[in-house]
């Protein structure tokens, strides 16, 4: 986390992020949002559907004007119901990209993405041109908008939000409508993108994938209530996560690449617990590089095991297990070399291995299991 | 016997003249209004939709009564113009503009309502995100992507204005070269016996009505391919 924390030359307030808090009624779900982000990165909003996820960005934007709290983001405050303070959304400098891409059907593609960008005065420190090629719109500037494909819409929709010069960036499910090839191109801009961004970012999502390759921050939402939020590694290995939010559990390792095997399609990740071989992502050597290991692909063993055909095993210890939410299970939280990692073993295999905080064993990880 | 008379010509440019006039208040005075009963979540929205509707299907003698009275010189409307130190409106062109533009109201502010409400409200959302004020959206946005109601609204204000009759003969009376209009020189053809030149102007009429309507529709489906 503190890595992510450089100096933002553009932001006037250094330590203080968005911060919300805020309670509204949809329909018979009541929601309360109390969150406070990181000045700098992209935090996800994650939690299974209903949960209010675009309910709480369309809030914190000031397009429904329902709920009572207070918004602020750094010195700025955008909302305070108690003083009758609401900052309409065409004054809180945003860049909001929705699921569909909502362009302007009068526009082209130059039109809309020049719509914000002129309102915002088109600012010095925005590098109009550089945006256009790195999402490789230059191609399409003239054409119509509904000439294009989903994912070229996505594309304009998101330079058009970042040439806008926002303060703050709210993406909601922006891959979701995506077929598979599009939705992973796009994903690989946006990690690009994540590394070069300079304002605080909070995407909603229900994918686990996304939220782990992208965020930095997470915070995790369920029926309307904020249940966990902090840095994503560690968050994501709690043991006391609500039930709805089993499948996502699970250790984020960020790693470097150090190599590829070209015979076997196979890279090799670095990171403090180890290295892990992954399915090749086409990624350069020395590249940082994230990988989720879901808690139900880790299996445990006393001893190295030769015969095994899972490629990855790492020695850890166990540091503490809860119940799962079904009864013949439990999550084993492990220290491996510093990296946290969680497995999801049965209650059987827990007293058959006789494990205990402080047991050495191995986790053993197929490598078929750590992304396509 | 040229086809039509220099009474004729003269009653085909006033009814022109007046529909272009009104067309154009309609488009300023209606676009708002469309704006606001698209936009207000007031109470009041439903009455005042209702009002705007009521020539619709309010008799225009009756209108035209209601309005005669109002503007006339014991009316308030009348009385107020008077003190302003205006001439009288009844049986004069401004008069029948005022009326026309009541009479026509609902043809140009129910296409625009529509047109407006089709929008939705994410496109303002989204430009409103991209820091575009109230006034802004309405012009960058609401305007522009309502451009097929414009289309349909311009033509039927125009269209209903020049065939009117009711209104304009209570309001307007039928004084050659001031307030006759077209709709009233065909009356006053047919009750003199004179069958060729009511034809001749009712041919033009219709034959405007038609072109109109057509034009219109060939308009609707361009629309609904761009949404």
């Amino acid at each position: 986390m503190t890595e992510l924390l450089a100096p933002n030359p553009r932001q006037r307030d250094d330590s203080r992020g968005l911060e919300a808090t805020l309670a509204w009624r949809r329909g018979a779900l009541a929601i309360e949002l109390d969150i406070a982000l990181p000045v700098r990165g992209i935090t996800a909003l994650f939690g299974p559907s209903g949960a209010g996820k675009t309910s709480c960005l369309r809030a914190i934007a000031g397009l429904d004007r329902g709920s009572n709290g207070t918004v602020s983001l750094g010195h700025e405050v955008w909302q305070d119901s108690a003083q009758r303070l609401f900052v309409p959304s065409h004054r809180r400098r945003l860049g909001y990209v929705t699921q569909e891409a909502n362009l302007f059907v009068h526009r082209s593609v130059s039109g809309n993405l020049d719509y914000g960008y002129r309102r915002a005065g088109r600012p010095k420190h925005i590098d109009r041109d550089a945006l256009i090629d790195q999402f490789g719109l230059r191609p399409l500037l003239g054409r119509r908008v509904d000439a294009l494909s989903g994912g070229e819409r996505q594309r304009v929709a998101i330079v058009r939000a970042l040439l806008s010069d926002p303060s703050l960036l709210l993406f909601d499910e922006p891959l979701s409508a995506l077929d598979t090839t599009a939705r992973s191109d796009l994903l690989g801009q946006l990690e690009t993108l994540h590394a070069a961004l300079a304002v605080p970012m909070i995407y909603v999502s229900h994918a686990i994938d996304e939220v782990a390759r992208l965020a930095d921050h997470l915070v995790l939402l369920d029926a309307g209530r904020v249940v966990a939020q902090g840095p994503l590694q560690a968050t994501l290995t709690r043991l006391d996560l609500p039930a709805a939010l089993a499948e996502a559990v699970g250790a984020v390792i960020e790693g470097t690449v150090v190599g590829h095997d070209a015979h076997d399609h196979l890279t090799e990740l670095a990171f403090a617990g180890g290295t892990l071989l992954i399915p090749r992502r086409g990624d350069v050597v020395g590249q940082r590089l994230r990988c989720r290991i879901g808690a139900r692909d880790v299996v445990l063993t006393h001893e190295r095991q030769s015969g095994s055909s899972a490629l990855n095993q790492l020695r850890a210890r166990v540091v503490a297990m809860a119940g799962a939410d079904h009864p013949s299970q439990c999550l084993v939280q492990l220290d491996a070399g510093g990296s946290v990692l969680l497995a999801r073993i049965t209650q059987r295999s827990w007293h058959a291995l006789a494990l205990a905080p402080g047991s050495e064993v191995w986790a053993q990880v197929k490598a078929v299991a750590l992304g396509t | 016997m040229p086809l039509l008379s220099t009474q004729d010509l003269q009653a085909f440019g006033l009814t022109l003249r007046l529909a272009a006039t009104v067309t154009a208040v309609l488009l300023l005075l209606g676009t708002p209004l469309a704006w606001w009963l698209a936009q207000t979540r007031s109470r009041w929205q439903r009455p005042i939709a209702v009002v705007v509707a009521l020539p619709l299907v309010l008799p225009p003698t009756v209108l035209g009564f209601y309005l005669l009275l109002l503007l006339g010189p014991h009316g308030a409307v009348g009385r107020l113009i008077a003190a302003m130190g205006w001439s009288a409106l009844p049986f004069t062109f401004g008069g029948l503009v005022v009326a026309s533009v009541v009479y026509s109201l609902p043809f140009v502010v129910q296409p625009l309502l529509n047109a407006f409400e089709a929008i939705g409200a994410r496109p303002l959302e989204v430009a409103a995100c991209l820091r575009a004020s109230p006034l802004d959206r309405f012009f960058s946005v609401a305007c522009p992507m309502a451009l097929p109601g414009f289309i349909t609204a311009a033509v039927l204000g125009f269209a209903h204005t020049m065939g009117e009759f009711g209104v304009v003969l209570m309001i307007g009376g039928n004084i050659p070269g001031k307030t006759r209009v077209l709709s009233m020189r065909i009356f006053d053809h047919v009750e003199a016996g004179e069958y060729l030149q009511a034809h001749t102007l009712s041919l033009c009429l219709l034959v405007f009505s038609f072109a109109a309507l057509l034009a219109m529709s060939l308009l609707r489906p361009r629309r609904q391919e761009r949404d």
